[in-house]
Protein backbone atom coordinates (compact mmCIF):
# COMPACT_ATOMS: atom_id res chain seq x y z
CA UNK A 1 0.00 0.00 0.00
CA UNK A 2 3.00 2.44 0.78
CA UNK A 3 4.79 1.64 -2.32
CA UNK A 4 1.12 1.97 -4.30
CA UNK A 5 0.90 5.74 -2.92
CA UNK A 6 4.21 6.66 -3.41
CA UNK A 7 3.90 5.62 -6.87
CA UNK A 8 1.13 7.21 -7.55
CA UNK A 9 2.47 10.80 -5.91
CA UNK A 10 5.29 10.56 -8.20
CA UNK A 11 3.19 10.26 -11.36
CA UNK A 12 0.58 12.90 -10.17
CA UNK A 13 3.52 15.14 -9.47
CA UNK A 14 5.00 14.39 -13.13
CA UNK A 15 1.42 15.52 -14.59
CA UNK A 16 1.35 18.38 -12.87
CA UNK A 17 4.85 19.33 -13.19
CA UNK A 18 4.42 18.62 -16.87
CA UNK A 19 1.08 20.93 -17.03
CA UNK A 20 3.27 23.84 -15.28
CA UNK A 21 5.57 23.52 -18.55
CA UNK A 22 3.12 23.64 -20.69
CA UNK A 23 1.89 26.57 -19.58
CA UNK A 24 4.87 28.26 -18.62
CA UNK A 25 5.06 28.46 -22.84
CA UNK A 26 8.41 27.79 -23.04
CA UNK A 27 7.62 25.96 -26.22
CA UNK A 28 5.33 25.88 -29.06
CA UNK A 29 1.51 24.15 -27.84
CA UNK A 30 2.39 21.76 -31.05
CA UNK A 31 5.39 20.24 -29.53
CA UNK A 32 4.44 20.01 -25.81
CA UNK A 33 0.55 19.67 -25.65
CA UNK A 34 -0.82 19.82 -22.05
CA UNK A 35 -1.92 16.69 -20.57
CA UNK A 36 -5.38 17.35 -20.69
CA UNK A 37 -5.48 17.41 -23.96
CA UNK A 38 -3.87 14.47 -24.33
CA UNK A 39 -6.16 12.87 -21.85
CA UNK A 40 -9.08 14.67 -24.36
CA UNK A 41 -7.91 13.18 -27.12
CA UNK A 42 -7.92 9.72 -25.47
CA UNK A 43 -11.18 10.19 -24.26
CA UNK A 44 -12.75 11.55 -27.77
CA UNK A 45 -10.99 8.31 -29.41
CA UNK A 46 -12.38 5.94 -27.26
CA UNK A 47 -16.17 7.76 -27.24
CA UNK A 48 -16.18 7.59 -31.35
CA UNK A 49 -14.46 4.13 -30.93
CA UNK A 50 -11.27 4.89 -33.10
CA UNK A 51 -9.01 4.01 -30.39
CA UNK A 52 -10.79 0.56 -29.44
CA UNK A 53 -10.80 -0.41 -32.94
CA UNK A 54 -7.01 0.32 -33.54
CA UNK A 55 -6.22 -1.91 -30.49
CA UNK A 56 -8.16 -4.54 -31.63
CA UNK A 57 -6.54 -4.48 -34.94
CA UNK A 58 -2.93 -4.35 -33.16
CA UNK A 59 -3.61 -7.43 -30.94
CA UNK A 60 -5.40 -9.62 -32.98
CA UNK A 61 -2.26 -9.08 -35.79
CA UNK A 62 0.16 -9.25 -32.80
CA UNK A 63 -1.63 -12.35 -30.97
CA UNK A 64 -1.87 -14.18 -34.42
CA UNK A 65 1.09 -13.91 -35.70
CA UNK A 66 3.11 -14.46 -32.30
CA UNK A 67 0.90 -17.72 -31.59
CA UNK A 68 1.86 -18.81 -35.03
CA UNK A 69 5.42 -17.97 -34.29
CA UNK A 70 5.31 -19.50 -30.77
CA UNK A 71 3.40 -22.69 -32.23
CA UNK A 72 6.12 -23.19 -35.18
CA UNK A 73 9.11 -22.32 -32.89
CA UNK A 74 8.61 -24.45 -29.72
CA UNK A 75 8.60 -28.07 -32.08
CA UNK A 76 11.28 -26.76 -34.55
CA UNK A 77 13.51 -25.78 -31.12
CA UNK A 78 12.93 -29.48 -30.11
CA UNK A 79 14.14 -31.00 -33.23
CA UNK A 80 17.03 -29.00 -33.38
CA UNK A 81 17.99 -30.00 -29.87
CA UNK A 82 17.13 -33.41 -30.46
CA UNK A 83 18.83 -34.22 -34.41
CA UNK A 84 22.18 -33.07 -34.95
CA UNK A 85 21.27 -32.57 -38.73
CA UNK A 86 18.37 -30.26 -37.76
CA UNK A 87 20.92 -28.06 -35.68
CA UNK A 88 23.23 -28.07 -38.48
CA UNK A 89 20.83 -26.56 -40.67
CA UNK A 90 17.73 -25.16 -39.27
CA UNK A 91 19.92 -24.07 -36.07
CA UNK A 92 22.44 -22.12 -37.79
CA UNK A 93 19.47 -20.63 -39.92
CA UNK A 94 17.77 -19.79 -37.15
CA UNK A 95 20.83 -18.16 -34.57
CA UNK A 96 21.47 -15.49 -37.97
CA UNK A 97 18.26 -14.34 -38.74
CA UNK A 98 17.24 -13.51 -34.88
CA UNK A 99 20.04 -11.13 -35.11
CA UNK A 100 18.40 -9.08 -37.99
CA UNK A 101 16.07 -6.99 -36.76
CA UNK A 102 12.68 -7.92 -37.36
CA UNK A 103 11.66 -4.96 -38.98
CA UNK A 104 14.15 -5.32 -41.47
CA UNK A 105 11.75 -8.04 -42.66
CA UNK A 106 8.76 -5.77 -43.62
CA UNK A 107 9.91 -4.56 -47.18
CA UNK A 108 10.43 -8.04 -48.12
CA UNK A 109 7.03 -8.64 -46.75
CA UNK A 110 5.39 -5.90 -48.83
CA UNK A 111 6.87 -7.27 -52.25
CA UNK A 112 5.96 -10.45 -51.57
CA UNK A 113 2.51 -10.19 -50.07
CA UNK A 114 1.74 -5.99 -50.90
CA UNK A 115 -0.07 -4.05 -48.53
CA UNK A 116 -2.09 -6.86 -46.77
CA UNK A 117 -2.68 -8.39 -43.75
CA UNK A 118 -0.43 -11.12 -44.58
CA UNK A 119 2.56 -8.89 -44.75
CA UNK A 120 1.71 -8.17 -41.14
CA UNK A 121 1.16 -11.59 -39.90
CA UNK A 122 4.78 -12.51 -41.93
CA UNK A 123 6.73 -10.06 -39.89
CA UNK A 124 5.33 -10.56 -36.46
CA UNK A 125 6.05 -14.32 -37.48
CA UNK A 126 9.56 -13.71 -38.16
CA UNK A 127 9.95 -11.47 -34.97
CA UNK A 128 8.92 -14.31 -32.69
CA UNK A 129 9.91 -17.28 -34.78
CA UNK A 130 13.73 -17.68 -34.69
CA UNK A 131 14.31 -16.20 -30.90
CA UNK A 132 11.62 -19.16 -29.95
CA UNK A 133 13.03 -21.90 -31.49
CA UNK A 134 16.92 -20.43 -29.98
CA UNK A 135 15.35 -20.15 -26.85
CA UNK A 136 13.80 -23.77 -26.90
CA UNK A 137 16.88 -25.49 -28.21
CA UNK A 138 18.96 -23.93 -25.12
CA UNK A 139 16.69 -25.00 -22.63
CA UNK A 140 16.69 -28.76 -23.80
CA UNK A 141 20.51 -28.14 -24.14
CA UNK A 142 20.49 -27.25 -20.60
CA UNK A 143 18.58 -29.70 -18.89
CA UNK A 144 20.67 -31.36 -16.35
CA UNK A 145 21.54 -34.96 -18.00
CA UNK A 146 20.19 -36.69 -14.56
CA UNK A 147 16.35 -35.66 -15.29
CA UNK A 148 17.10 -38.07 -18.31
CA UNK A 149 18.65 -40.30 -16.59
CA UNK A 150 16.44 -40.78 -13.67
CA UNK A 151 13.22 -40.65 -15.98
CA UNK A 152 14.93 -43.62 -17.83
CA UNK A 153 15.43 -45.68 -14.89
CA UNK A 154 11.82 -45.65 -14.36
CA UNK A 155 10.92 -46.48 -17.52
CA UNK A 156 10.63 -43.37 -19.71
CA UNK A 157 11.80 -43.06 -23.53
CA UNK A 158 10.97 -41.88 -26.65
CA UNK A 159 7.95 -39.19 -27.09
CA UNK A 160 6.94 -39.68 -22.90
CA UNK A 161 10.76 -38.25 -22.16
CA UNK A 162 10.36 -35.55 -24.20
CA UNK A 163 7.06 -34.10 -23.29
CA UNK A 164 7.16 -35.19 -19.37
CA UNK A 165 10.54 -34.40 -18.55
CA UNK A 166 12.57 -32.39 -21.43
CA UNK A 167 9.74 -29.81 -22.22
CA UNK A 168 8.92 -29.43 -18.59
CA UNK A 169 12.58 -29.18 -17.36
CA UNK A 170 13.14 -26.59 -20.20
CA UNK A 171 9.91 -24.07 -18.96
CA UNK A 172 12.36 -21.35 -17.39
CA UNK A 173 14.34 -21.12 -20.58
CA UNK A 174 11.24 -21.12 -22.72
CA UNK A 175 9.63 -18.46 -20.86
CA UNK A 176 12.38 -16.64 -21.22
CA UNK A 177 12.19 -16.85 -25.12
CA UNK A 178 8.45 -16.13 -25.51
CA UNK A 179 9.33 -12.92 -23.61
CA UNK A 180 11.95 -12.07 -25.74
CA UNK A 181 9.88 -13.62 -28.59
CA UNK A 182 7.01 -10.98 -27.47
CA UNK A 183 9.28 -8.24 -27.03
CA UNK A 184 10.80 -8.24 -30.71
CA UNK A 185 7.44 -8.73 -32.22
CA UNK A 186 5.33 -5.92 -30.41
CA UNK A 187 8.43 -3.84 -32.10
CA UNK A 188 8.40 -4.80 -35.16
CA UNK A 189 4.70 -4.72 -35.45
CA UNK A 190 4.58 -1.31 -34.53
CA UNK A 191 7.55 -0.26 -36.85
CA UNK A 192 5.62 -2.32 -39.62
CA UNK A 193 2.44 -0.28 -38.85
CA UNK A 194 3.84 3.34 -38.93
CA UNK A 195 5.68 2.34 -42.10
CA UNK A 196 2.76 0.66 -43.79
CA UNK A 197 -0.45 1.92 -44.16
CA UNK A 198 -2.99 -1.19 -44.58
CA UNK A 199 -6.78 -0.54 -46.18
CA UNK A 200 -7.98 -3.82 -44.06
CA UNK A 201 -7.29 -2.10 -40.74
CA UNK A 202 -6.10 0.47 -39.11
CA UNK A 203 -3.93 -0.32 -36.20
CA UNK A 204 -1.88 1.76 -33.34
CA UNK A 205 0.61 2.88 -35.42
CA UNK A 206 -1.25 4.07 -37.89
CA UNK A 207 -2.63 6.01 -35.11
CA UNK A 208 0.09 7.66 -33.95
CA UNK A 209 1.46 7.92 -37.94
CA UNK A 210 -1.27 10.31 -38.79
CA UNK A 211 -1.04 12.11 -36.04
CA UNK A 212 2.50 13.10 -36.72
CA UNK A 213 0.91 13.98 -40.41
CA UNK A 214 -1.27 16.05 -38.72
CA UNK A 215 0.50 17.43 -36.34
CA UNK A 216 -1.54 16.07 -33.40
CA UNK A 217 0.86 15.70 -30.90
CA UNK A 218 -1.50 14.84 -28.22
CA UNK A 219 -2.39 12.24 -30.52
CA UNK A 220 1.26 10.92 -30.59
CA UNK A 221 1.70 11.00 -26.98
CA UNK A 222 -1.50 9.41 -26.34
CA UNK A 223 -1.27 6.52 -28.79
CA UNK A 224 2.48 6.17 -27.35
CA UNK A 225 0.49 5.80 -23.98
CA UNK A 226 -1.81 3.54 -25.05
CA UNK A 227 1.32 1.31 -26.28
CA UNK A 228 3.15 1.38 -23.16
CA UNK A 229 -0.20 0.32 -21.35
CA UNK A 230 -0.70 -2.81 -23.70
CA UNK A 231 2.79 -4.03 -23.24
CA UNK A 232 2.62 -3.57 -19.13
CA UNK A 233 -0.73 -5.70 -19.71
CA UNK A 234 0.86 -7.87 -21.63
CA UNK A 235 3.41 -8.71 -19.01
CA UNK A 236 0.93 -9.07 -16.60
CA UNK A 237 -1.43 -11.50 -18.10
CA UNK A 238 1.01 -13.16 -20.55
CA UNK A 239 4.23 -13.84 -18.76
CA UNK A 240 3.53 -13.25 -14.70
CA UNK A 241 1.56 -16.13 -13.98
CA UNK A 242 3.63 -18.30 -15.95
CA UNK A 243 6.87 -16.98 -14.24
CA UNK A 244 5.08 -17.11 -10.86
CA UNK A 245 4.59 -21.12 -11.56
CA UNK A 246 8.88 -20.77 -12.29
CA UNK A 247 9.50 -18.68 -9.00
CA UNK A 248 7.50 -21.61 -6.66
CA UNK A 249 8.56 -24.88 -8.52
CA UNK A 250 11.84 -23.74 -9.01
CA UNK A 251 12.52 -21.55 -5.50
CA UNK A 252 14.44 -19.23 -8.07
CA UNK A 253 14.52 -15.79 -6.15
CA UNK A 254 11.30 -13.80 -6.67
CA UNK B 1 -2.93 -56.50 -9.65
CA UNK B 2 -4.64 -55.36 -6.78
CA UNK B 3 -3.53 -52.68 -4.18
CA UNK B 4 -2.96 -54.98 -1.62
CA UNK B 5 -0.44 -57.04 -3.82
CA UNK B 6 1.08 -54.16 -5.50
CA UNK B 7 2.07 -53.16 -1.85
CA UNK B 8 3.16 -56.19 -0.61
CA UNK B 9 7.06 -56.19 -1.92
CA UNK B 10 8.30 -58.39 -4.66
CA UNK B 11 10.73 -61.00 -4.31
CA UNK B 12 14.13 -59.54 -4.35
CA UNK B 13 16.33 -60.87 -7.50
CA UNK B 14 19.39 -62.03 -8.30
CA UNK B 15 21.78 -60.65 -10.17
CA UNK B 16 24.84 -62.07 -11.72
CA UNK B 17 27.53 -60.23 -13.38
CA UNK B 18 29.88 -62.28 -15.82
CA UNK B 19 33.44 -60.91 -17.13
CA UNK B 20 31.93 -57.36 -17.69
CA UNK B 21 34.87 -55.23 -19.28
CA UNK B 22 34.25 -51.67 -20.02
CA UNK B 23 36.44 -49.13 -21.72
CA UNK B 24 36.13 -45.56 -22.98
CA UNK B 25 37.64 -42.52 -24.29
CA UNK B 26 38.16 -39.56 -21.95
CA UNK B 27 40.77 -36.30 -22.82
CA UNK B 28 42.49 -38.75 -25.85
CA UNK B 29 43.01 -41.39 -23.84
CA UNK B 30 41.72 -44.54 -23.63
CA UNK B 31 40.27 -45.73 -19.53
CA UNK B 32 40.11 -49.14 -18.88
CA UNK B 33 36.85 -48.94 -16.38
CA UNK B 34 36.23 -52.61 -16.07
CA UNK B 35 38.52 -55.31 -16.38
CA UNK B 36 36.80 -58.99 -16.94
CA UNK B 37 34.63 -58.37 -13.52
CA UNK B 38 32.25 -60.86 -12.38
CA UNK B 39 30.11 -60.42 -9.03
CA UNK B 40 27.34 -62.81 -8.41
CA UNK B 41 24.81 -60.69 -5.86
CA UNK B 42 21.95 -63.01 -4.00
CA UNK B 43 18.37 -62.62 -3.75
CA UNK B 44 17.70 -59.73 -0.90
CA UNK B 45 21.47 -59.34 -0.29
CA UNK B 46 23.00 -55.96 0.73
CA UNK B 47 26.34 -55.21 -1.38
CA UNK B 48 28.44 -52.19 -1.24
CA UNK B 49 31.43 -51.59 -3.62
CA UNK B 50 33.89 -49.56 -2.69
CA UNK B 51 37.01 -48.04 -4.81
CA UNK B 52 38.87 -45.02 -4.59
CA UNK B 53 37.89 -42.47 -7.82
CA UNK B 54 37.77 -44.31 -10.98
CA UNK B 55 37.98 -47.54 -9.86
CA UNK B 56 35.02 -48.24 -12.38
CA UNK B 57 32.40 -48.99 -9.12
CA UNK B 58 29.92 -46.37 -10.63
CA UNK B 59 30.39 -47.77 -13.74
CA UNK B 60 28.87 -50.73 -13.03
CA UNK B 61 26.38 -49.61 -11.22
CA UNK B 62 25.17 -47.61 -14.48
CA UNK B 63 25.55 -50.50 -16.49
CA UNK B 64 23.56 -52.91 -14.26
CA UNK B 65 21.12 -49.66 -14.53
CA UNK B 66 20.90 -50.75 -18.16
CA UNK B 67 21.87 -46.59 -18.60
CA UNK B 68 25.36 -47.95 -20.44
CA UNK B 69 26.28 -50.75 -21.79
CA UNK B 70 29.41 -53.34 -21.47
CA UNK B 71 32.08 -53.89 -24.32
CA UNK B 72 32.41 -57.71 -23.14
CA UNK B 73 30.67 -59.75 -20.66
CA UNK B 74 26.86 -60.56 -19.49
CA UNK B 75 24.86 -59.49 -17.23
CA UNK B 76 21.03 -61.14 -15.87
CA UNK B 77 18.60 -60.64 -13.55
CA UNK B 78 16.03 -63.19 -12.37
CA UNK B 79 17.98 -65.14 -14.92
CA UNK B 80 17.25 -62.82 -17.83
CA UNK B 81 19.84 -60.85 -19.74
CA UNK B 82 19.91 -56.76 -19.11
CA UNK B 83 18.86 -54.82 -22.16
CA UNK B 84 18.50 -51.44 -21.30
CA UNK B 85 16.82 -49.71 -18.03
CA UNK B 86 13.76 -51.22 -16.52
CA UNK B 87 11.17 -51.10 -13.76
CA UNK B 88 12.92 -54.23 -12.15
CA UNK B 89 15.66 -52.11 -10.96
CA UNK B 90 15.89 -48.69 -9.86
CA UNK B 91 18.64 -46.29 -9.12
CA UNK B 92 19.15 -43.52 -6.45
CA UNK B 93 21.98 -41.31 -7.73
CA UNK B 94 24.06 -38.94 -5.38
CA UNK B 95 21.82 -36.28 -6.99
CA UNK B 96 18.25 -36.79 -5.24
CA UNK B 97 17.56 -35.70 -9.22
CA UNK B 98 14.12 -34.55 -8.29
CA UNK B 99 11.97 -32.43 -10.94
CA UNK B 100 11.64 -29.31 -9.85
CA UNK B 101 8.23 -28.78 -11.88
CA UNK B 102 6.39 -31.52 -9.59
CA UNK B 103 5.78 -31.49 -6.60
CA UNK B 104 6.68 -33.90 -3.82
CA UNK B 105 3.87 -36.62 -4.85
CA UNK B 106 4.20 -35.98 -8.32
CA UNK B 107 7.48 -37.18 -8.37
CA UNK B 108 6.83 -40.22 -6.21
CA UNK B 109 4.12 -40.60 -8.94
CA UNK B 110 6.22 -40.37 -12.40
CA UNK B 111 7.34 -44.35 -11.99
CA UNK B 112 4.14 -45.48 -11.00
CA UNK B 113 2.40 -43.50 -14.42
CA UNK B 114 4.44 -46.02 -16.57
CA UNK B 115 3.63 -48.64 -14.77
CA UNK B 116 0.13 -50.51 -16.30
CA UNK B 117 -2.63 -51.89 -14.51
CA UNK B 118 -2.86 -49.33 -11.83
CA UNK B 119 -5.70 -46.95 -11.31
CA UNK B 120 -5.39 -43.48 -10.78
CA UNK B 121 -6.99 -43.79 -6.86
CA UNK B 122 -4.20 -47.16 -6.67
CA UNK B 123 -1.36 -44.93 -7.56
CA UNK B 124 -1.72 -42.07 -5.12
CA UNK B 125 -2.19 -44.71 -2.58
CA UNK B 126 1.19 -46.59 -3.33
CA UNK B 127 2.83 -42.86 -3.50
CA UNK B 128 1.59 -42.04 -0.10
CA UNK B 129 2.21 -45.60 1.36
CA UNK B 130 6.13 -45.13 0.55
CA UNK B 131 5.87 -41.24 1.07
CA UNK B 132 5.10 -42.51 4.88
CA UNK B 133 7.65 -45.02 4.91
CA UNK B 134 10.69 -42.36 4.44
CA UNK B 135 9.15 -40.43 6.88
CA UNK B 136 7.68 -37.16 4.61
CA UNK B 137 3.85 -37.95 4.56
CA UNK B 138 3.45 -34.30 5.58
CA UNK B 139 5.26 -32.79 2.56
CA UNK B 140 3.15 -34.61 -0.48
CA UNK B 141 2.29 -31.06 -1.63
CA UNK B 142 5.56 -29.69 -1.18
CA UNK B 143 8.12 -28.47 -3.94
CA UNK B 144 11.64 -29.88 -4.35
CA UNK B 145 12.76 -26.88 -3.70
CA UNK B 146 11.48 -26.66 -0.14
CA UNK B 147 13.16 -29.63 0.91
CA UNK B 148 16.51 -30.11 2.66
CA UNK B 149 19.11 -32.36 0.99
CA UNK B 150 17.95 -35.24 3.54
CA UNK B 151 14.90 -34.74 2.58
CA UNK B 152 15.07 -34.61 -1.46
CA UNK B 153 17.14 -38.08 -0.84
CA UNK B 154 14.01 -39.44 0.89
CA UNK B 155 11.70 -38.16 -1.59
CA UNK B 156 13.98 -39.93 -4.06
CA UNK B 157 14.20 -43.33 -2.22
CA UNK B 158 10.30 -43.00 -2.09
CA UNK B 159 10.01 -42.54 -5.61
CA UNK B 160 12.89 -45.47 -6.35
CA UNK B 161 10.64 -47.82 -4.27
CA UNK B 162 7.12 -47.02 -4.82
CA UNK B 163 7.45 -49.29 -8.31
CA UNK B 164 8.18 -51.97 -6.28
CA UNK B 165 11.94 -53.04 -7.97
CA UNK B 166 13.51 -55.92 -7.39
CA UNK B 167 16.70 -54.12 -7.71
CA UNK B 168 18.10 -51.17 -6.01
CA UNK B 169 21.27 -49.35 -7.42
CA UNK B 170 22.48 -46.77 -5.04
CA UNK B 171 25.16 -44.65 -6.65
CA UNK B 172 26.89 -42.90 -3.74
CA UNK B 173 23.51 -41.40 -2.61
CA UNK B 174 24.20 -39.71 0.90
CA UNK B 175 27.81 -38.28 -0.29
CA UNK B 176 26.27 -34.79 -0.60
CA UNK B 177 24.43 -34.77 3.29
CA UNK B 178 25.97 -33.12 6.12
CA UNK B 179 26.80 -36.32 9.22
CA UNK B 180 24.06 -36.51 11.13
CA UNK B 181 21.45 -36.46 8.46
CA UNK B 182 23.69 -39.36 7.55
CA UNK B 183 23.93 -41.26 10.15
CA UNK B 184 19.61 -40.60 10.43
CA UNK B 185 19.40 -42.30 6.90
CA UNK B 186 21.97 -45.16 7.78
CA UNK B 187 19.37 -46.55 10.39
CA UNK B 188 16.02 -45.70 8.05
CA UNK B 189 18.02 -47.23 4.90
CA UNK B 190 18.41 -50.53 6.87
CA UNK B 191 15.20 -50.73 8.64
CA UNK B 192 13.48 -50.26 5.13
CA UNK B 193 15.88 -52.82 4.00
CA UNK B 194 15.09 -55.29 6.18
CA UNK B 195 11.01 -54.89 5.97
CA UNK B 196 10.75 -54.26 2.50
CA UNK B 197 13.51 -57.00 0.99
CA UNK B 198 15.08 -55.84 -2.13
CA UNK B 199 18.50 -56.43 -3.66
CA UNK B 200 20.69 -53.65 -3.07
CA UNK B 201 24.28 -52.52 -4.58
CA UNK B 202 25.12 -49.65 -3.03
CA UNK B 203 28.48 -47.76 -4.70
CA UNK B 204 30.24 -45.70 -1.55
CA UNK B 205 33.83 -44.13 -1.44
CA UNK B 206 33.57 -44.21 2.23
CA UNK B 207 34.82 -47.41 4.03
CA UNK B 208 32.26 -47.31 7.14
CA UNK B 209 29.19 -46.34 5.35
CA UNK B 210 30.03 -49.61 3.31
CA UNK B 211 30.87 -51.57 6.32
CA UNK B 212 27.58 -50.32 8.25
CA UNK B 213 25.25 -51.10 5.33
CA UNK B 214 26.54 -54.32 3.24
CA UNK B 215 26.11 -57.58 4.09
CA UNK B 216 28.93 -57.54 2.12
CA UNK B 217 32.05 -55.64 0.93
CA UNK B 218 33.36 -55.46 -2.66
CA UNK B 219 37.14 -53.34 -3.06
CA UNK B 220 37.63 -52.01 -5.95
CA UNK B 221 41.13 -51.74 -7.54
CA UNK B 222 41.59 -48.74 -10.21
CA UNK B 223 43.03 -49.08 -13.96
CA UNK B 224 42.11 -51.08 -14.89
CA UNK B 225 38.54 -51.76 -12.68
CA UNK B 226 38.85 -54.99 -10.44
CA UNK B 227 37.38 -56.33 -7.80
CA UNK B 228 40.55 -56.69 -6.05
CA UNK B 229 38.89 -58.30 -2.49
CA UNK B 230 35.31 -59.27 -0.75
CA UNK B 231 34.98 -58.80 2.57
CA UNK B 232 31.51 -60.21 4.55
CA UNK B 233 30.31 -58.11 7.00
CA UNK B 234 28.43 -60.63 9.95
CA UNK B 235 27.80 -57.73 12.39
CA UNK B 236 23.99 -57.58 13.88
CA UNK B 237 21.47 -55.50 12.73
CA UNK B 238 20.68 -52.90 13.50
CA UNK B 239 24.17 -51.31 12.92
CA UNK B 240 25.35 -48.01 14.35
CA UNK B 241 28.15 -46.36 11.84
CA UNK B 242 29.56 -45.14 15.15
CA UNK B 243 30.64 -48.58 16.94
CA UNK B 244 33.83 -50.51 17.88
CA UNK B 245 33.58 -53.57 16.26
CA UNK B 246 32.49 -51.81 13.30
CA UNK B 247 35.46 -49.27 12.62
CA UNK B 248 37.13 -52.72 13.28
CA UNK B 249 36.17 -54.04 10.02
CA UNK B 250 36.55 -50.62 8.56
CA UNK B 251 40.12 -50.32 9.51
CA UNK B 252 41.04 -53.93 7.94
CA UNK B 253 39.23 -52.85 4.49
CA UNK B 254 41.14 -49.66 4.74
CA UNK B 255 44.08 -51.16 5.26
CA UNK B 256 43.31 -53.26 1.77
CA UNK B 257 42.46 -50.39 0.02
CA UNK B 258 45.83 -48.39 0.68
CA UNK B 259 47.78 -50.05 -1.67
CA UNK B 260 45.77 -48.58 -4.26
CA UNK B 261 45.24 -45.51 -3.55
CA UNK B 262 47.18 -42.28 -4.43
CA UNK B 263 47.63 -39.02 -2.84
CA UNK B 264 45.18 -37.39 -4.93
CA UNK B 265 42.57 -40.05 -4.23
CA UNK B 266 40.14 -38.79 -1.77
CA UNK B 267 38.37 -41.56 0.31
CA UNK B 268 37.10 -41.67 3.95
CA UNK B 269 37.48 -44.22 6.58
Amino acid sequence: MKHLLRALLFFVLALVAWEALFRAKIWSPVLVPSPVSVGRYLYEAAVDGTLWDATLVTMRRLLLGYGFGIALGLPLGLLTARFRIMKDTLGLVALGLQTLPSVCWVPLALLWFGQSETAMFFVVVMGTLWSMIIATDNGVRNVPPIYARAARTMGSSGLQLWFRVMLPASLPYIVSGMKQGWAFAWRSLMAAEIYVTILSGFGLGNLLHYGRELNAMEQVIGIMFIIIVIGLLADKILFSPWEKFLHRRWGTAK
Amino acid sequence: MTLSTELQSETPSKLSVQRISKRYRSGGREVHALDDVSLEVGEGEFICLVGPSGCGKSTLLNIIAGLEFADDGRLFTAGAPITGPGRDRMVLFQEAALFPWLDVLDNVLFGLKLKPGLSRAERTEVAQFYLKLVGLEKFTKSYVHELSGGMKQRVALARALAPNPRVLLMDEPFAALDALTRQQLYGDLQDIWQQHRKTIVFVTHNVREAVCLGDRVALFSPHPGRIKEQFTITLPRRRDINSIELARYAIEITAALKGDVRPSDEYAI
